[in-house]
């Protein structure tokens, strides 16, 4: 850990010279969003400074208990999160569909990745649990709010398109698959992208705090590889369980689009 | 073939008792609004009845699975709904989606010609007219071969003389093969020259039939 500079806080104050200068630029050009960059620059600092003694606390006091409580308000964040980010309304039964599959999806990636792919001991470190967790789950969390949206959006704009492939005899499968596919494709597509520009355009952000923090490149980079594989993983996982249980959710048990009342 | 008893859907159909016979040409009339195009909806189970029961073949439409049921009592909307590809793969998609063996080009050539359309095969479907549309959807339901065919105003954007041709089409197609044709139809002219028995629905919501 030679040479590694631990900034001070009056170097870290320094560097919000930069809200300053989007602020000066946003006010000139009379574009009005202070409010918002102000919010976001404070929430940014207080959320981490908050994160950062959560997880002191949680490093000194390791306990499984702790460690699944964490990850519980982690997804239930992150559930929430996806629900309101989704411009849509949705369904009750939509709903539960979006909590189920990140819960599940996040979940199994998540002890396999901890248990086969690191083999952890304890499971529960929270140094590895923790920070994975939240990669997995804020990652899954994107992905499947761009899959609801596309999934709903779609069902509802062509509906007649679906009603008519029902009434020449189509399953409702057969009749939703464009549908279905197009909100996974557009759902796992931001994972596949940064995963062609990795390494090149950009150093992830996780790498580059591990090699700021004085880890070298070549364990910082085989760090970086698994996640992204663990992501990949995980959201794979919890956009196909979403995508094959919503499409259901348009259809009842006579195989009748169902969209009023709750799905209009 | 279809019974119809004590049949409700919401403020738009009431049936007390409705007979549709098997291999006839029945056309529906009425106002718009009188729920004529309900009635076909309720026939191919894209919506069930509210109270009632509707018996296909003496069976309870709410017992029959319902893409059995829509394979072999097809419905075409009254806007038809152009799949994107050519002219072709808009013919072919009724009997992919009933898990139908494809037919040969020739075939498909021979359907364009019956429902009056001179187009190449490989031409772009969406960039047909609405007439042209409707007469590749019809050719699209022609080619299934059902047991009863569900026309939601067949000819809406057709002129008069290709409309009578496609009656004409039709009539025929249904008389030979001893099909069933159940057609909603504004147009009571057409009607009276092709049906064995007309529909007339009113806003009431009541049906009475006029042979």
């Amino acid at each position: 850990m030679n040479g590694v500079i631990t900034p001070q806080v009056w170097q870290i104050a320094v560097a919000y010279v930069f809200v300053v200068i989007l602020l000066i630029i946003v006010r000139k050009r009379g574009i009005s969003r202070e409010k918002e960059i102000l919010i976001g620059t404070l929430r940014m600092t207080l959320q981490l400074i908050l994160a950062g003694y959560v997880l002191l606390f949680l490093f000194d006091n390791v306990h499984p208990v702790l460690t699944i409580v964490t990850v519980i308000l982690m997804e239930t964040f992150a559930i929430y999160n996806t629900i309101k980010r989704v411009k849509t309304k949705l369904s009750a039964s939509i709903k539960k569909i979006i909590a189920f599959s990140m819960i599940l999806g996040t979940l199994f990636s998540l002890v396999f990745f901890i248990v086969v792919v690191l083999g952890v001991a304890p499971w529960y470190d929270p140094r590895y649990f923790i920070p994975i967790a939240g990669m997995l789950i804020g990652n899954s969390m994107t992905g499947i709010s761009l899959g609801v949206s596309r999934l709903v959006d779609g069902m509802r704009s062509q509906r007649h398109v679906i009603e008519a492939a029902l009434m020449l005899g189509a399953t409702p499968k057969t009749a939703a698959k464009k549908y279905v596919n197009a909100a996974f494709d557009a759902a796992i597509l931001p994972t596949i992208n940064s995963m062609v520009g990795m390494g090149i355009v950009f150093l992830p952000g996780m790498m580059t705090g591990q090699i700021l923090s004085g880890t070298s490149p070549v364990t910082a980079i085989e760090y970086q590889i698994v996640i992204m594989l663990g992501i990949l993983g995980s959201v794979t996982l919890t956009v196909i369980m979403f995508v094959q249980l919503a499409y259901k959710s348009f259809f009842n048990a006579q195989q009748q689009l169902v969209m009023d009342e709750e799905n209009e | 073939m279809f019974d119809f008893k004590d049949v409700k859907y919401k403020n738009i159909i009431h049936i007390s008792k409705l007979t549709i016979e098997a291999q006839k040409v029945t056309f529906v009339v009425g106002e718009s609004g009188s729920g004529k195009t309900t009635l076909l909806r309720l026939i191919n189970k894209m919506i069930s009845p509210d109270s009632g029961d509707i018996y296909y073949r003496g069976e309870s439409l709410s017992s029959i699975d319902s893409v059995k049921l829509r394979r072999s009592v097809v419905m075409l909307p009254q806007s038809p709904v152009i799949f994107e590809g050519s002219i072709k793969d808009n013919l072919l998609i009724g009997l992919a989606f009933s898990e139908k063996p494809a037919v040969s080009d020739d075939e498909l050539i021979n359907m364009l010609k019956r429902v009056n359309l001179n187009k190449p095969l490989g031409e772009s479907a969406a960039n047909l007219s609405g007439g042209e549309k409707q007469r590749v959807a019809l050719g699209r339901v022609l080619l299934m071969d059902p047991d009863v065919l569900l026309l939601d105003e067949p000819s809406s954007a057709l002129d008069e003389e290709t409309e009578k041709l496609i009656f004409d089409t039709l009539a025929a197609y249904t008389r030979s093969n001893g099909k069933t044709l159940i057609c909603v139809t504004h147009s009571k002219q057409a009607a009276a020259s092709y049906a064995d028995r007309i529909i007339e629905m009113t806003s009431n919501s009541t049906e009475e039939a006029v042979s």
